[in-house]
C-alpha cells in the first residue's frame, strides 16, 4: 500500500489559489522533494500533509486512512509523523537531551528506554558530548543535528523537512545534504522534503516534485528531471539552459541556423508547427574549425560575443547566424576563445529536449 | 500536461462518510473549550457592563421603562453642565502645564550635557510612584490656606497676615494634577528625541542655523507628534481623574465631572443619571484616544522609526546651571517638597508641630499596619484584589493573545477579541466602575458587596496593560517551535505548559507586575464599588481625608509608596530597566 496520498489535494487563501489541484503518491521508503521559487505553494503543501492546515478540497490518506479532507483534520499531534523546521523550532527551554526525548516522553515511553533511545540517536548524529546542553550555546550546524534526532528519534511514520538547511552556511549545507540522506537510506523513512535549491532536491531524493505557482511541473527522478524537463519552467528552474524556437518543416526541425531531423529528436512522432526545444549550455562543443559531419550531429556558425571565466569552466554567449538570442555555451577550461572570434558549434541533437 | 477538475471526492472517501461522527470526534481540537471559556469572560468583564451602563442612562430607576428622562435630569440645571466645563478648563490646563514642565526636562535628559541628570531621573521615577491623591494630600500640607507650610513660610519671611496660596481651587488643582501626569509627557517626549540623530542637527548647523535655532526648528518639530499625543493622553488623564479633584475641588465648593458623578450615587444612588452624565467623558475619550493613535502613528515622521545613527549631547556651556533649577525646580513641586511634608507628617506626632525631633514618632506607621483593624485589613484587601486582579488580567489576556495570534479563531473574530480587550482602555475607571454597578447590583448576578466587584474591576480596567505585554510576549515565540511538539505527538495545551509558559515566564511576571501596581492604588474605579468589609487602601485614605486626620492619612500614603517601590525593584530585577515604560507604550 501506498504510504501518503495526496489527492485533487487544493488550498485557497481568500481569493488566492496557494495549492491547485496537487497529486501525489509517496511509496513506502521513499524521499520526494517538493522544488519551486518562493510562494509556489509546497510549504503550505506540507502544513497541510502535517495537519497544520486543512485543505480547500480534496483529501490526504495515510495508509489508505483519510486524514485531511475539507471537513475535517486529524490534529497534527496523533498523525505519528514528525517535522524538520526551517527555523529547527529546538525549544529553548529544554537541553539537548530533553529536546530529544520530548517525543517519546509524550509516547509514554519508560525513563530507562527514553536514555536508552536517546544516547542512541545522539550517537548517530554525533552529539553525545552535547547532550546536557542548552540550544542557545549550539552552533547552527549543532542545532539542525539536534532536530534531526528530536524528529527521527520517534521513528515517524513520515518525516517532513520544510526547507531545513536554509539557515546554514554552505559548507555545512553541503554537508548536511548527504547526513539527511544517509539517515534516510539508514532508517527508511519516507520522507517530504522541501526546498527551493535545486542542488539539495537532487543530491537527497528519490523523486523531485517540481511546483510553480501552486501546480506541478512536473514529478520525476533528479537524471530525468535535469535531462528530460517537459515544461518550459522546469527546463529553465533546473540548471541553466538555452530555449530555441523551430517550425516544422518536411524533413525535420528548422532552427534557422541549423536544423534537425524527425528521428533524432526522441521519442515525438507528431510536433507542432512551432517546436520549442531546451539545450543546455554544456551539450554544445565550439570549435575552431568545422568539425567531420557525423549522424545525429549539426553544425551552426556564430560569433563569441561575450565571455566569462568561472574557473571551473568557461561561460561564452555565443550569437548564431541570423538568430537575434545569443546562446549560453559552457566549455572546458581549456577550450579558449576571444570575444569577437568566428566559432562553429557542435550540437548533438539527442541533447535537445522538446518543451511542451 | 494534468487535467483539471476530477473531483470525485465522493467517490474517494466512502469509508470516511461512513464513520464520520466517530472521525470527527478523533479529528476534533479538545483544546477548543478553552478559548470559549476566555470569550466568555471577556463578555463578562467588558461587554456587559459596557452595555448595561448604556442600556441603564435610557432607564428609568424603578420600572426600567425607556425614558430619556436621566439624560434630561442629567444636563438641565447648570450646575452640572458647570462641572462639565470645569473638567474641561482643568484638562486643557493640566495638559498646557505638563508641556511647560515635561518637555524641557525631556530635552535636558535626552540631549544636553547637563549635569546632575541621575538625580532629575530619579526624581521623575519619583513621581511616578506617588499615586496621585498622594500628591494632592501632600499640596494640602503645602498650601493648605493659613496652615500651609509654604503659606506659614511667607508669612514669618514677609509679615503678611495671610499667605497667598490656598489649594482649594481651580488653579491648585490644575497644579497638583500637572504635577503627578507631567511624567507621561516626559517619556513621551524623551523616547521621541531619543531616536533623533545628531546628524540632522549636524545638517542644520552646517547650514548656517545655531543651536537655539536647530533645537526650535529641526528638533522639537521631529518631536512633535509625541508631544502632542502625550498632551491628549495627560488631557484624558486630568478629567478622569477622582482622587485629587475630590480632595481639592469639593473643599473648594467647585465639581467637576467626576465629582459630579460621585455625588450622584450619594445615598439614594442614580444609577441612570450617572449613566448619562457620564457619556460625554466616555465619548470624549474614545474620541481623543483615536485622534491619538493617529497622531503618533503617522508615517510622515519618519526618523522617528529609524535607529537614529551617531548621539551627542548638545553642550550648554553657562546655560546647563539656569536648565538644571528649572528641573529641580519642577522636581521639588512634584517629588522632593511632597516627599518630605508626606514623610513629616507619616512620622509626627502633630504634623503642624513642625521639624522637631520631640515631635517625631512611629506610632502613624505602626498604628495603621498593626493595631487598627480598618487599616490593616485594608492593607490586606489591598494586596489580595490587586494580586487576584492581575492573575485574572494576565491569564485572560495571555488566553486572548493566544487566540488571536495564533489564529485559532477566524480573523474578524480574533480583531473583534483584541479590540474588546483594549477597550477599557478608552474607558475611565469611573465609568468602568458604573458600568460595573449597573451591570452586577442585581441578582443573579449580585456581586456589588462582594470582594469580586472590586477585583474583576480592576483587572477589567487593567487588562490593556496585561494585553499589551502578553501580546508582545507571544508575538516574539517563533509558532514553529509550538509546531513541533505537536508534530512530535503533544497537544496544544502540552505546547502551551511544556513550552509556550516556560519560555514567557519572565515577562509575564512583569506583566503581571504592571498590573499589580495601579491595582494597588487604584481609586477612581474603587470608590463606586467599596463596602464597609471590601476597604481598600486608596479608599481609606480617601475617606479619612474627611476627619483631617493627616499623620494618618500620610502614614497609609507612606505604606502604599513602599509597596510600589518593593514591586517596581522586583520587576527591575526581572525585566531590566526599561520596565516601566512598558507601561507608558501600552
Amino acid at each position: 500500500m501506498s504510504k501518503l496520498v495526496l489527492r485533487n489535494v487544493s488550498r485557497t487563501f481568500g481569493g488566492i489559489t496557494a495549492v491547485d489541484d496537487f497529486n501525489l503518491t509517496l511509496e513506502e521508503g521513499e524521499l520526494v522533494s517538493l522544488l519551486g521559487p518562493s510562494g509556489c505553494g509546497k510549504t503550505t503543501t506540507l502544513r497541510m500533509i502535517a495537519g497544520f492546515m486543512a485543505p480547500t478540497s480534496g483529501t490526504i490518506e495515510v495508509d489508505g486512512e483519510v486524514i485531511s479532507s475539507p471537513a475535517s483534520i486529524l490534529p497534527p499531534e496523533k498523525r505519528r509523523m514528525s517535522m524538520i523546521f526551517q527555523s529547527y523550532a529546538i525549544w529553548p527551554n529544554m537541553t539537548v537531551a530533553e529536546n530529544i526525548g520530548f517525543g517519546l516522553k509524550v509516547r509514554k515511553l519508560g525513563a530507562d528506554e527514553i536514555r536508552r533511545r536517546v544516547d542512541e540517536i545522539l550517537e548517530v548524529v554525533q552529539m553525545t558530548a552535547l547532550r546536557d546542553r542548552y540550544p542557545a550555546e549550539l552552533s547552527g550546524g549543532q542545532q539542525q543535528r539536534v532536530a534531526l534526532a528530536r524528529s527521527i528519534v520517534v521513528k515517524p511514520a513520515l518525516l517532513l523537512l520544510d526547507e531545513p538547511l536554509s539557515n546554514l552556511d554552505a559548507n555545512l549545507r553541503e554537508e548536511m545534504r548527504f547526513e539527511i540522506r544517509r539517515l534516510h537510506d539508514e532508517f527508511k523513512i519516507a520522507m517530504v522534503y522541501v526546498t527551493h535549491d535545486q542542488a539539495e532536491a537532487m543530491v537527497t531524493s528519490d523523486r523531485i516534485v517540481v511546483m510553480n505557482k501552486g501546480r506541478i511541473e512536473q514529478i520525476d527522478a533528479p537524471y530525468a528531471l535535469y535531462a528530460r524537463p517537459r515544461t518550459r519552467f522546469v527546463a529553465g528552474f533546473i540548471g541553466r539552459t538555452n530555449f530555441l524556437e523551430g517550425k516544422s518543416v518536411a524533413s525535420g526541425v528548422d532552427f534557422g541556423a541549423f536544423s534537425v531531423s524527425k528521428e533524432s529528436l526522441p521519442g515525438h512522432d507528431t510536433l507542432p508547427e512551432t517546436v520549442l526545444v531546451s539545450l543546455r549550455p554544456q551539450s554544445v562543443r565550439l570549435l575552431k574549425e568545422q568539425p567531420a559531419a557525423v549522424a545525429g550531429r549539426c553544425c551552426a556558425q556564430g560569433r563569441v560575443q561575450r565571455r566569462a571565466y568561472l574557473g571551473e569552466y568557461w561561460d561564452y554567449h555565443v550569437v548564431l547566424r541570423g538568430a537575434a538570442e545569443p546562446l549560453r555555451v559552457s566549455t572546458r577550461a581549456q577550450d579558449v576563445f576571444e570575444t569577437g572570434d568566428a566559432v562553429f558549434l557542435e550540437i548533438d541533437a539527442a541533447q535537445l529536449t522538446v518543451i511542451t | 500536461m494534468k487535467v483539471r477538475g476530477a473531483r470525485g471526492e465522493a467517490a474517494v472517501m466512502p469509508s470516511a462518510l461512513s464513520s464520520s461522527l466517530a472521525q470527527r470526534w478523533r479529528h476534533l481540537d479538545k483544546s477548543a473549550w478553552v478559548w470559549l471559556l476566555a470569550v466568555g469572560i471577556l463578555l463578562f468583564l467588558v461587554v456587559n457592563p459596557l452595555f448595561r451602563l448604556l442600556l441603564v442612562s435610557f432607564e428609568q430607576g424603578d420600572t426600567g421603562a425607556f425614558t430619556f428622562a436621566n439624560y434630561v435630569a442629567a444636563y438641565s440645571r447648570s450646575r452640572y453642565v458647570e462641572a462639565l466645563l470645569n473638567s474641561l478648563i482643568l484638562g486643557v490646563s493640566a495638559a498646557t502645564l505638563c508641556l511647560v514642565f515635561g518637555t524641557p526636562l525631556a530635552w535636558a535628559l535626552s540631549r544636553t550635557d547637563m549635569p546632575a541628570k541621575g538625580l532629575i531621573w530619579v526624581s521623575i521615577l519619583g513621581t511616578f510612584i506617588i499615586p496621585p491623591y498622594l500628591g494632592a494630600v501632600a499640596w494640602i500640607l503645602l498650601a493648605g490656606p493659613n496652615a500651609g507650610w509654604l503659606n506659614r513660610a511667607i508669612v514669618a519671611l514677609t509679615g503678611v497676615d495671610k499667605g497667598p496660596f490656598n489649594i482649594y481651587s481651580m488653579p491648585g488643582l490644575v497644579l497638583v494634577t500637572a504635577c503627578y501626569s507631567f511624567p507621561y509627557v516626559f517619556m513621551f517626549t524623551k523616547s521621541a528625541l531619543d531616536l533623533i540623530s545628531s546628524e540632522m542637527e549636524d545638517a542644520a548647523n552646517i547650514l548656517g542655523a545655531g543651536n537655539l535655532r536647530t533645537t526650535l526648528s529641526i528638533t522639537l518639530p521631529l518631536a512633535m507628534p509625541a508631544m502632542l499625543g502625550a498632551f491628549i493622553l495627560v488631557f484624558l488623564e486630568a478629567i478622569a481623574l477622582f482622587g485629587s479633584p475630590a480632595l481639592l475641588a469639593l473643599p473648594g465648593r467647585f465639581h467637576v465631572v467626576t465629582t459630579q458623578l460621585w455625588e450622584f450615587f450619594e445615598y439614594p444612588p442614580q444609577v441612570g443619571v450617572a449613566a448619562a452624565y457620564a457619556m460625554p467623558l466616555l465619548g470624549i475619550t474614545i474620541l481623543l484616544f483615536w485622534m491619538q493613535r493617529r497622531l503618533t502613528s503617522r508615517k510622515g515622521y519618519v526618523s522617528l522609526t529609524g535607529k537614529g545613527g551617531e548621539r551627542r549631547p548638545i553642550q550648554l556651556g553657562a546655560w546647563k546651571w539656569p536648565m538644571l533649577g528649572y528641573c529641580l525646580f519642577v522636581c521639588t513641586l512634584s517629588f522632593f517638597m511632597p516627599m518630605v511634608v508626606i514623610c513629616q507628617a507619616a512620622l509626627a506626632k502633630a504634623w503642624g508641630r513642625g521639624f522637631s525631633l520631640d515631635n517625631l514618632t512611629l506610632q502613624n506607621l505602626y498604628f495603621t499596619l498593626f493595631e487598627n483593624t480598618l487599616t490593616r485589613s485594608a492593607v490586606i484587601h489591598t494586596f489580595v484584589y490587586a494580586g487576584s486582579a492581575a492573575l485574572i488580567a494576565v491569564v485572560l489576556a495571555l488566553c486572548v493573545a493566544y487566540i488571536v495570534n495564533r489564529e485559532l479563531v477566524g480573523k474578524h473574530l480574533g480583531n473583534v477579541l483584541s479590540f474588546l480587550t483594549m477597550a477599557p482602555f478608552v474607558v475611565p475607571g469611573i465609568v468602568l466602575a458604573i458600568g460595573f454597578y449597573a451591570a452586577y447590583t442585581h441578582p443573579p448576578l449580585l456581586l456589588y458587596g462582594t470582594a469580586w466587584i472590586l477585583i474583576l474591576a480592576f483587572a477589567t480596567r487593567f487588562l490593556p496593560i496585561a494585553y499589551a505585554n502578553s501580546n508582545a510576549a507571544i508575538c516574539s515565540i517563533n509558532p514553529e517551535l509550538e509546531d513541533a511538539v505537536r508534530i512530535l505527538g503533544g497537544t496544544r495545551l502540552t505546547a502551551i505548559r511544556r513550552v509556550v509558559l516556560p519560555l514567557l515566564k519572565r515577562s509575564l511576571a512583569g506583566a503581571f507586575i504592571l498590573v499589580f501596581i495601579p491595582g494597588t492604588r487604584e481609586l477612581s474605579s474603587a470608590i463606586f464599588l467599596y463596602s464597609i468589609n471590601t476597604q481598600v487602601l486608596s479608599v481609606l485614605l480617601f475617606d479619612k481625608s474627611d476627619e483631617g486626620n493627616f499623620e494618618m492619612l500620610a502614614a497609609i500614603g507612606l505604606v502604599l509608596v513602599f509597596i510600589t517601590v518593593v514591586l517596581i525593584l522586583i520587576g527591575f530585577r526581572l525585566l531590566g530597566r526599561d520596565f516601566m515604560l512598558r507601561r507608558t507604550a501600552a
